[in-house]
């Protein structure tokens, strides 16, 4: 029941993923936490490796219209090494309940945004 | 230098809430590297397969990471996310934003409480 729960929300946030240009992972960690039962920190990082498969099949389609700016693309990647390391050192030292808050924030702001967006357009 | 800054702040970013950071990347591309939205777009779609792959790297090296659950949600998103693209040119985005807001809105107090 929560296996076909968990596919069924992937492939949800597969289609809002590609609908709205966002990542999966703003949809990926609540299905981890609600549906699989994961933790905060857990479900942050297995989100990380959910997102793997869209992403390539997103970015090999983007570079297929030429939107890809590879050297760009693989500088911020390399660098943001970096800032990787920090943010999984924050992360873990941050208690369960303050990460799932500061998610919480981020889900209401991007909310915000899209909202935003769409009055604009 | 402003990769610099966009590359730590995505990485940084990405790392703490498990999202890929394109709410971060794309405007940062646009606004420090004067991008046009589209290759903003795709750009980003290419940094954070490399940001995603580090952070699972980091994370699996702690032992944080799920594969098989990673694989039952990340698998089928893939599928979904051909569809949606594709629905991206037949339905008016505007029509969905604000159910897609208050989507991520209802699910940001399911965590808060």
């Amino acid at each position: 029941m929560e296996i076909l729960a968990a596919v069924l929300l992937g492939l949800f946030a597969g289609v809002l993923a590609g609908f709205f240009g966002v990542g999966g992972g703003i949809l990926f960690v609540p299905t981890l936490v609600f549906a699989l039962g994961l933790g905060q920190l857990e479900a942050e990082a297995t989100s990380l490796a959910a997102i793997l498969p869209t992403v390539a099949a997103g970015a090999w389609s983007q570079h297929r219209h030429g939107n890809v700016r590879w050297r760009t693309a693989a500088l911020v990647g390399l660098i943001a090494i970096a800032g990787i390391e920090v943010g999984v050192r924050v992360a873990e030292a941050l208690s369960e309940d303050v990460l799932r808050r500061l998610f919480a924030v981020l889900l209401f702001l991007v909310a915000g945004q899209i909202a935003l967006r769409a009055r604009r357009s | 230098m402003r990769l610099v800054l966009i590359g730590l702040t995505a990485g940084f970013f990405s790392a703490l809430f498990g999202v890929g950071g394109g709410i971060v990347i794309v405007p940062l591309l646009i606004m420090l590297l004067a991008l046009g939205p589209r290759v903003a777009t795709g750009t980003s779609l290419a940094a954070i397969g490399v940001i995603a792959l580090a952070g699972t790297v980091a994370y699996a090296i702690r032992g944080e990471v799920d594969f098989g659950y990673a694989a039952l949600v990340g698998l089928p998103a893939a599928a979904g996310a051909v569809l949606g693209t594709s629905l991206q040119q037949r339905i008016s985005q505007r029509t969905l934003a604000f159910a897609f807001a208050a989507l991520l809105v209802a699910v940001g107090v399911a965590l808060l409480v």
